[in-house]
């Protein structure tokens, strides 16, 4: 009787291939607008169209007709739209970064900051900020001296949770957790230190995240770190699925979790270490991103990062329109855009997730 | 086929296994039993190369796990175990067709046929009507038959099943088992439960304080004699239908019982087996 139902009975595949594609298309596009209008916003506005006519003049040489100011100019090709791509690379790799985490550790409240990764980068900035050569520092110094902080952090974190053995969740959560305490009190420690009177402002400020150091150079380095990873991760999602239901399963699939584990988490923090150098500690777009993607395309991971991803840039394009606008000229930390808005979408999920 | 050599296995210094063989010829499904401890787990780990043994080998088809790749030993074998059920949501489709993860490469998507066979799986287990659920709403019989299906997607010769009854009611128990028993797939599989063993199994392996107590048909192993010092409890036979199945009892303390209750002899749990179990001391 029950093998009487119809031979090509494809368990809802071309529905849920039409339902991504959907979801895939339609971010696709919202991003793809958003942009021009995201960079004509602020203290001096640009209309999208005159923006679009400066980038295809000057990638295309299409509208040959110069029909805009030098300086309208110059805010959209050296500083408007290297930041709003930044904000496309930083926002996509926190929120692809969040998802694996998430399914590595197989826990809701894992986010890419978890690997003592902000903390090692924020004590790598104070550094530079509290006692480098002041001006003569600077972006680069920041900027170098934040990604290495990452990646020692990372590297201290990984050996304390014995990737070399076999890595629980447990033993990484507890790592990356007490790793970030004791950088939190170097970096605080530091601050008291220091005898620089704005130094505790800019520490905090860079703590809180921003898309202000955005320059061409920051914008290609993140962005190719985010494109590699981006695709070695994508090649290990069918293994992720696995994983994000137990080690055992895992293993009996083919899988060796330890081992997914310690590469995984190796990509995962040199893309978060390669972000953050540049934009500070942006929170919550890898908490909140990962689940809202869950909602709209499952659990999958290679329908999941993608759409995590797309999200997670539109999200941050655009909390960076509200920090830039909202107390316009001064710029808010984007931390705290994106944790007033993060919040209450954490909370909403909690309450769907009881109803469930 | 699979076959396992004096195995000795245990965890961090601890050892579990002491020397243990195991042989399931092809098609036949053979049953793991043994009381808490005696390292039923453990050896069926082994069997999938979760564990690696400190001692001994085990071939599939003639074969060394421990030299297979992991893919490979997914497309041969495949495993439902006992797991903790995921925090992160998955829906009953998506655990189904994991099972056939193995068969695809790294960029490769699930293609059509893989969604046939899965969609084949879960109808055989009965649970088709739910592939768009979340897989934790699913009741304790109705993830396990959904284990079994992803295991059946995995289009494997082989079976290693966990104690796939456990938290089942009696319904479920013997239909997981029944189904397992018309896969024709080389099996083992854990049971606590000795009667489904009896009813399910074509052999069994009693293990004890990881050694094998008794090995053999069926017949051979459910035994009085065989089974009460293993598991410390008087054993009576009872001929059903097809099979064998029995009844169990408290053994009586060699000691006096608790002197109050002398009313009834120690602790018997039910009366009806009682005036006709004989005595033993």
């Amino acid at each position: 009787m029950l093998e009487k139902a119809a031979p090509a009975d494809d368990l809802g595949r071309s529905r849920r291939s039409r339902r991504t594609a959907l979801w895939v298309g339609g971010l696709l596009v919202a991003l793809v607008a958003s942009v021009p209008v995201v960079i004509g916003l602020g203290p001096v506005p640009i209309a999208p169209s005159t923006v679009a006519a400066i980038v295809g003049h000057h990638l295309v040489g299409f509208p040959t007709e110069v029909t805009w100011s030098a300086s309208e100019d110059s805010i959209v090709r050296l500083v408007r739209v290297p930041r709003a791509l930044l904000g496309v690379v930083v926002g996509a790799a926190l929120a692809a970064a969040g998802v694996v985490l998430q399914t590595l550790v197989r826990n809701v409240l894992a986010e890419p900051y978890l690997l003592g990764v902000t903390s090692g980068a924020s004590t790598g900035a104070a550094v530079v900020i509290l006692f480098g050569a002041g001006a003569a520092a600077g972006g680069g110094a920041l900027t170098g001296s934040a990604f290495l902080g990452a990646v020692l952090a990372t590297g201290v974190v990984f050996l304390l949770a014995g990737v070399r053995g076999s890595v629980t969740s447990v033993r990484l959560l507890l790592a990356g957790v007490s790793v970030g305490y004791v950088l939190q009190a170097v970096t605080s420690f530091l601050i008291f230190w220091s005898d620089a009177p704005e130094g505790a402002r800019d520490v905090l400020f860079w703590l809180l995240g921003s898309l202000a150091q955005a320059r061409w150079s920051a914008v290609a380095v993140s962005a190719g770190v985010a494109a590699v990873s981006g695709v070695v991760l994508m090649a290990m999602a069918r293994r992720f699925d696995a994983m994000a239901i137990g080690d055992e399963t895992a293993r009996s699939l083919g899988t060796d979790p330890a081992r997914l584990r310690a590469w995984a988490l190796g990509v995962v923090a040199l893309l978060v270490g390669a972000v953050v150098a540049v934009s500070g500690g942006i929170g919550f777009v890898g908490l909140v991103v990962p689940h809202v993607a869950r909602l709209c395309v499952g659990g999958a991971h290679r329908r999941l990062l993608p759409v995590a991803a797309l999200i997670g840039a539109l999200f941050l394009v655009w909390a960076d329109v509200a920090a830039r606008l909202v107390f316009s000229p001064r710029e808010l930390p984007l931390g705290i855009v994106t944790a007033l808005v993060g919040a209450p979408f954490l909370i909403l999920l909690v309450r769907r997730m009881r109803a469930a | 086929m699979i076959t396992a050599q004096d195995i000795v296995a245990g965890y961090a210094g601890t050892p579990v296994l002491a020397g243990v063989g195991l042989a399931a010829g092809d098609g036949a499904v053979v049953g793991l039993i043994g009381p808490n401890g005696s390292g039923k787990s453990t050896l069926l780990r082994t069997l999938y190369a979760a564990l690696a043994p400190s001692g001994g080998a085990v071939l599939l088809d003639g074969e060394s796990v421990a030299a297979l790749p992991g893919g490979e030993l997914a497309r041969r074998v495949a495993v439902v175990a006992q797991e903790h059920p995921p925090e992160l949501p998955i829906t009953v489709a998506e655990m189904v067709l994991l099972g056939r993860s193995p068969h695809r490469g790294t960029f490769q998507a699930y293609t059509a046929a893989d969604h046939r066979i899965a969609a084949t799986a879960l109808r055989r287990v009965g649970m088709r009507e739910h592939a768009e659920r979340g897989f934790a709403t699913l009741s304790g019989g109705e993830k396990q038959r959904v284990l079994i299906a992803r295991a059946l997607a995995q289009e494997t010769g082989h079976l290693l099943l966990d104690e796939p009854t456990n938290h089942l009611d009696i319904h479920y128990q013997h239909e997981i088992l029944a189904l397992v028993r018309t896969l024709g797939v080389t099996t083992v599989v854990v049971l606590h439960d000795l009667n489904l063993a009896a009813r399910y199994c074509d052999e069994l392996v009693l293990l004890d304080a990881g050694r094998v107590a008794r090995a053999g048909p069926v017949a051979d192993v459910l035994r009085p004699e065989v089974l009460e010092p293993v598991y410390r409890v008087g054993v009576r036979l009872v001929e059903d239908e097809e099979c064998v199945q029995l009844v169990f009892r408290a053994r009586q303390p060699a000691a006096a019982p608790v002197a109050a209750t002398s009313s009834s002899p120690a602790t018997t749990p039910s009366p009806r087996t009682a005036p006709r179990g004989g005595t033993r001391g």
